[in-house]
Formats: structure tokens, sequence, C-alpha cells
């Protein structure tokens, strides 16, 4: 509550600076990137050399993201000062020339680019120190960090990039960190082949990201941000064929990197990665990157309503979907991953009812209250595996991350009870915590753009968080502890790197939330700092929305403003919170080996919606038919056997029916040549 | 009087009995003499149109005589030496050079 006014204080001293500052010039933001791949340098240079260096690198992993970050934060003060700043766009190298094609290696700094880059650098830079703690005892100490900052480089590239080729360069840059950190213990081939299949599936996402941008350079003739956002409005008709297949392409890619139906499957099975990737990359950073070029090609979008309804209705459609599955899940991850699923789900609603600043700032707060769920997760499996492992039973990672073998964490965790506790309460929206405002601030957008059914959906997937998140924290804190009682003896709090980025994330999770107080909420000052430092950002696509579709409305669908909906909400929250809580407190969990597998619904939300294994009978098993017809047919069967082994069956029979001439009588010899030379001269002479 | 058809007529009969004699018998050295005899069914010829044609002709026929005397030695030099080896000139039996 002390937050409120004295964040209030910074905006009005960074609005004041606003009224007589110059021109925005960018402090080193070439570093912001080289930083993070210095990092990758050194720490791959020891990881191949000297891999048990290990304080080397616990000093460089989190170290150069440290200065990152401080770099974007004296960028992002900078920018804020500066009233309506213009992006700058600085160029290093041309790096494609061909023809009318020119590509430049350009970073675009704007309010857009530089709020990723700071949550980016940001929650990256604590969970580098987590995983000082979580990876401690791991032989591959260095090669993880090394991965780690690669990432990193590769999503400041794809945030920073000034031109839709080298943010592809980042895109897939960090695909390629997401494979390597999923399949990070590859020598388990579960691990391995979760890595492959996040990979291939984003292959089909990145085909349409590909597809959109040979369609905007044939259009457009460009493809630098600039100038393809100037050009737009009048290269594209309003609501025309070509921009809307454009960017339902761009939103192809979107699904694919940001976990959307029909391409979410890859982000389930990516929690076999270790736990820090699942909350840098799976939750907090990669996985959002589809909800920032959504709001980056926020021109493109504004021309096409067609594709905005289109990501509008699949963001809503995830968010319920997913959040119905993270219900009867026990995997303590991947009750995470699907609510990651969902909150990604409400990001893209969001910026596909044209609020794009909600989008963008559920996205930064989310950062933080779900990194901080999954390093909770972190910290339990942390401790599960280590008791496990100590009393000599089953520590695999199915037993020691399955939430019916926990409970009772409680009181052997406790900090990370209580940073969990406020994770969750953030993640269920309740006031005053992060995303109470931003997931307000979403399901109001959404109403007052007249979206009823959509508005259903975001009220009841937010009901559903609060209650799926509520069953986590008390399967895994609350009752009984149910490891056997030897285990239970080894069961300890993390240590104490882990437990400090635990509380600096909660920190986040309490405060970021304050940056966006919108005017509607009683008693509490207006602060919509967000909304004005992203307005130029957006201010284009805003004004086509505005010309196109009119003003937002200041209702609700069914009446009642937004001050309204947001106690309304938050008690909604607190209700279920407070009801699941009762009805689960004190229910027994048998141990997951004791447990009969669930029926009925609870079933089909178990096997979720056995979507997997419908991919599997409709799109992978076909397509393995598909290629094993290929394999024995034409490979084998045609190439192989027809043409290769063919011809040389052919010129061996040949050659056995010739070799039938050669009898070793002479008298055939003598014979054939008597009737070759009569059969010549008959023909001379005829 | 040149009597070149009836020369030719000789000629054409005596290769003709080479050729049968080559193609019907077994034993190697009748096989080759029917061979000389083609050989000299030819020689006739030769000789025969050298009074038409020219005399290069004739002389063709002592090379051809040549050759045939030098290939006789080597030829029943070889049936000699197979003759050795089988114990018999049937050519029948000689099928060493075949697939």
């Amino acid at each position: 509550m002390v937050g409120g006014p004295l964040i209030g204080l910074l905006g009005t001293v960074l609005q004041e600076g606003a009224e007589h500052a110059g021109e925005f010039v960018p402090f080193l933001p070439a570093w912001m990137i080289l930083l993070p791949f210095i990092g990758f340098v050194i720490n791959g240079l020891v990881a191949y050399t000297a891999p048990e260096r290990r304080k080397l690198v616990s000093v460089v992993g989190p170290g150069v993201l440290g200065l990152a970050f401080l770099i974007a934060a004296i960028n992002l003060v900078l920018i804020a000062g500066v009233h309506d700043a213009e992006p700058v766009v600085r160029s290093y190298w041309t790096w494609i020339q061909v023809g009318q094609l020119r590509i430049d290696a350009a970073l675009q700094i704007d309010q857009l680019s530089l709020i990723m880059a700071l949550v980016v650098t940001c929650v990256s830079f604590i969970i580098h120190i987590y995983s000082i703690g979580y990876m401690g005892e791991d032989p591959g100490y260095a090669r993880f960090f090394a991965y780690l900052n690669l990432f990193v480089f590769f999503m400041l590239v794809l945030v920073l990039a000034a031109n839709f080729p080298l943010m592809f360069v980042g895109w897939e840059g960090v695909g390629l960190c997401s494979y390597l950190l999923i399949g990070f213990w590859f020598t388990q081939p579960a691990k391995a082949e979760a890595g492959q299949k996040a990979f291939i599936v984003n292959r089909i996402g990145d085909f349409g990201f590909l597809v959109a941008m040979f369609m905007l350079f044939a259009y457009l003739g460009t493809l630098d941000y600039q100038s393809v956002f100037a050009l737009a409005p009048s290269g594209f008709a309003y609501g025309g064929a070509a921009v809307t297949v454009i960017t339902l392409f761009l939103f192809l890619g979107c699904t694919g990197k940001s976990a959307q139906i029909p391409l979410y499957v890859w982000l389930p099975d990516a929690m076999h990665g270790p736990t820090p990737v699942s909350a840098l990359i799976h939750a907090a950073t990669m996985v959002t990157a589809g909800v920032y070029l959504v709001a980056r090609s926020s021109v493109l979008f504004a021309l096409a309503p067609l594709s905005m309804n289109v990501v509008a209705i699949i963001g809503g459609v995830t968010a319920l979907f997913a959040g119905t599955i993270a219900i009867q899940q026990y995997d303590i991850k991947r009750v995470i991953a699907y609510s990651t699923i969902s909150q990604l789900g409400y990001m893209f609603l969001a910026v596909g009812v044209g609020a794009f600043t909600a989008g963008i700032f559920h996205l930064g707060t989310h950062a933080f209250f779900k990194a901080l769920l999954f390093l909770a997760s972190g910290a339990a499996i942390h401790a599960m595996h280590h008791a496990l492992h100590h009393a000599g039973e089953d520590a695999s990672e199915d037993a020691s991350q399955d939430m019916r073998n926990m409970g009772g964490l409680r009181s052997y965790v406790p900090t990370t009870f209580r940073t969990a506790w406020i994770a969750s309460l953030a993640l269920a929206g309740v006031f005053p915590l992060a995303g109470f405002f931003s997931k307000d601030e979403i399901i109001w957008s959404v109403g007052a753009r007249g979206q009823t059914a959509l508005w259903i959906v975001a009220v009841i997937t937010a009901l559903l968080t609060a209650g799926y998140i509520t069953r986590w924290l008390v399967m895994v804190f609350y009752g009984q502890s149910r490891v056997s009682d030897k285990a239970r003896q080894y069961l300890h709090a993390a240590p104490w790197v882990m437990a400090g980025a635990l509380v600096v994330l909660a920190l986040g999770s309490v405060v970021t939330g304050w940056i966006n107080v919108p005017e509607a909420l009683p008693l509490l000052p207006e602060f919509t700092w967000l909304h004005h430092f992203l307005h130029p950002a957006f201010a284009q696509a805003e004004h086509i929305i505005v010309e196109h579709v009119g003003e937002a409305a200041h209702v609700a669908p069914f009446g009642g403003g937004e001050g309204t909906w947001a106690i309304a909400s938050t008690v909604a929250a607190v209700l279920v919170i407070a009801v699941v809580f009762q009805a689960l407190k004190d229910k027994k969990y048998l141990p997951a080996s004791e447990s009969a597998e669930p029926t009925g619904i609870a079933g089909l939300l178990y096997h979720k919606y056995y979507v997997d294994e419908l991919y599997d009978l409709v799109i992978v098993r076909p397509f393995k038919r598909l290629c094993v017809f290929s394999w024995r047919f034409i490979d084998q069967g045609i190439i192989d056997g027809a043409l290769v082994n063919g011809s040389a069956y052919a010129t061996r029979f040949g050659g056995w029916v010739l070799s039938r001439f050669q009898t070793g009588y002479i008298g055939t010899y003598v014979l054939v040549i008597v009737l070759g030379v009569l059969i010549i001269l008959g023909a001379v002479t005829l | 009087m040149t009597m070149l058809e009836e020369s030719l007529a000789l000629s054409g009969v005596l290769f003709s009995v080479g050729v049968v004699g080559v193609l019907m018998r077994r034993n190697a050295i009748v096989m080759f003499m029917s061979i000389e005899l083609m050989l000299n069914a030819v020689n006739l010829s030769f000789v025969a149109l050298s009074r038409n044609v020219g005399i290069e002709g004739q002389l063709f026929v002592m090379f051809v005589m040549t050759v045939a005397a030098a290939e006789a030695a080597i030829g029943l030099a070889i049936i000699i030496s197979i003759f050795r080896h089988y114990e018999s000139v049937d050519i029948r039996k000689f099928r060493l050079l075949r697939w």
C-alpha cells in the first residue's frame, strides 16, 4: 500500500522531466546484447576446457546479466524522461543486400523494446542467481550457464531488433536454446525427446513467420519496422486480404512460440528441462515473444480486424482450455505449465481486442509471479529429490515432482512456502498484487470492446486460475507429509541463493502491478504510467482502430464500471481461494504409487483432453506411415531396388545371356562366323 | 580361252567343301586340312581373276602360301601338344576357353 504513492511520486518526477527534455539518446544499447554474448563465450570456453571452475562461472554468468540489466534500466529512465520519444534506430552494418532488399544489423530502441529488455534482463538475472544454487551440484554447470547466457543474448536480439529478419534470428536462436536446455540432461531419452518435440512444433510456427515476411517484402518492398509501419496504412486496404493473410501467418508463428492452440503441446513437455529453464524460457521470456510480435506489429494487426478476432478468440479459448487442464494435473511443474499457457492466452486475448498495453502489462507482471511459481516449485522439487535420494528411494523426476508425494512442505521450506503464497495470490489476481492490475485491465478491455463471449470466458478462467493454484498450494505445502518417515528427515530448505531469488521475485510480484493503476479504482490515485509510457509505440495502431471500429465503451457487457468489476473480481477470487482451500485442506491424497488413475471428467482433464493422443493419431502416425512408405517403397523399393540394384541386375542378366554364346566349341564359332558372312553377303548382293 | 567361270566355280566348290569340313568334322587335323582347302580355294580364284584384274592377285597368292605354311607349322605344333595332353585330337573335348 505504501508502494503506490511512492511510485506515483517517481512518476511525476519522470513526467516533470518530460516537459523540458530534449531528445532521447540511448546509452550503450549494443552492450545490452553483447554482454550476455560475452558471458556465453567465457562460460562456453570454461565448459570445454575447465568445467570444474565453478566460481568463475558463478561470477560471469549472472554478472553479465546484472550489467545488462543496469544498462536496460538506465535506458528506460532516459527514454521515460522524454515525452513521446521517437524510436531510435542504431544500424551497425549491412547484413544482407540483394537487389532492392537491404537488411541492416540494426537495433530499434523505443519504449516497447526497452520495457521488454528490462523484463528479460531483470528476470533472467534473478533466475541466473537462483541457478547457482539449483544447478550447483550438476556436472554440466558451466554448460548450463553458457546456454542460459546464449538464450538471453538471442532473446535481446529478438526484442531489440529493428527489422523482421533480425528478429527472426533471435526468434530461432531462443528456439535453439530452448531445445538445448529442455534436453539439457540429454542422456535421458524422455528429455531429449521433449526437446525435439519443442523444436519440431516450433518449426510449424516458424514457417508461418517466414511466409509472412516474404509477403510483407512482396507487398511493401521493405522489412524494417519503421518503413513497414509507415507504409502499411497506405499500402494495405483496411481489412484487405493481403494484410489479413500476412497477420494470420505471423500469428501462426506466435501460436508456435507462445504455446497457443493448436501448437501448445510442446510446452508441458518442455517441463522436462531444469526448473530455472522452465521459469526463464518457458514462463517469463521466450514464450512471451509471440505477444511481443503481435504488439510490435500492432499496426498490421489493427489493419486486419479479422486477424485481431482470430488472435482474441484463440487467446481466450486457450486460456480457458489450459486452465481446465491445470485443475487435474499432479506434476507440480505441469500445473504451472498449463497455467502459463492459460496466462499467455490472456495476453493474446488482450492484444487481440486491441488492448496492446494491457497485454504487455500482463506480460511483465506475469514474468515475475510465474517465474516465482516455477522457482518455488524448483525449491520444492530440490527438497524432495534430495530427501528421496538420501533415503535411498525412487528419486526420479516423476517421483520427486508428483504433488501426491509431497504435502506438508510448509514447515520444511518456509521461505518457499511464503513466496509461493504471494505468487499464487498474484496469479489469482488478488488485490494489491501484480496480477490483479494486469488481469483486471485485460478483462475490462475485453468487455469494454463489446466481446461479451470472450469476456465471460476471461472471467471464468480467472476463477479457474484461483481454483487450480489453490489446489496446487494445498497439495504441495499443506496437510500431512506423504513421503516416508526416513525421507522426511532429509527434507531441507533451499540454499540462500535460491531463497534470495525467491524473495526478490516475490517483491517484483507485489510492486510491478503498481506501474499502471487505472483511474476507475476507488481510493487509489490514478497512475497509468505504463499506458502513457507505451502510448507512442501503439499510437498508430490505436488510431487505426478508433478510426474504423470506434472508441472503447466505458461499461462492461452487463453494466457496471471498471471499478465495480475490479472489486467484484477480487472478491470472487478470494472466495474461490477460500472455498477450494477449505474443501481440499483435509482431503487425504494417496502417494502417486498407490493412487488410481482419475476417471470420468477428471480423467479427461488428467489426460489433457487426449490432445496429444489426437495429434498422435491424426498427424504423427499418418506422417510416420508416410515416412515408412517413402523409406520402404520409394527409397528402398524404387530408388535402391528398381534403379540402383535394378540396373546392376539387368547388366548381370545381359552378361549371363550373352555368355551362353561362348560355348567353347570351335564348331559353334565357325558356324556363327559362316552364318554371319552369308548374311552380310546376302545383304550386299540383294 | 580363259576358263574363268570354271575356275571360280571350282574355287567355290572347294571353299564350300572346306567350310563343311570345318563345321562337320571333329578331328582337329582334318579341320586343319579343311582350312588349307579353303585357303587354296581362295588362291585359285585369285589366280583365275589375276588375268583380268592384274598381277596383284598372283602376288597375293605368294603371301597366302607363305602365311599358310607358317600357320601349318604352328597349328600342327599346337595340335601335337594338345594330343600329348589329352591323348586325343577330338575338338569336342577341348572346352577350356569357356564361360
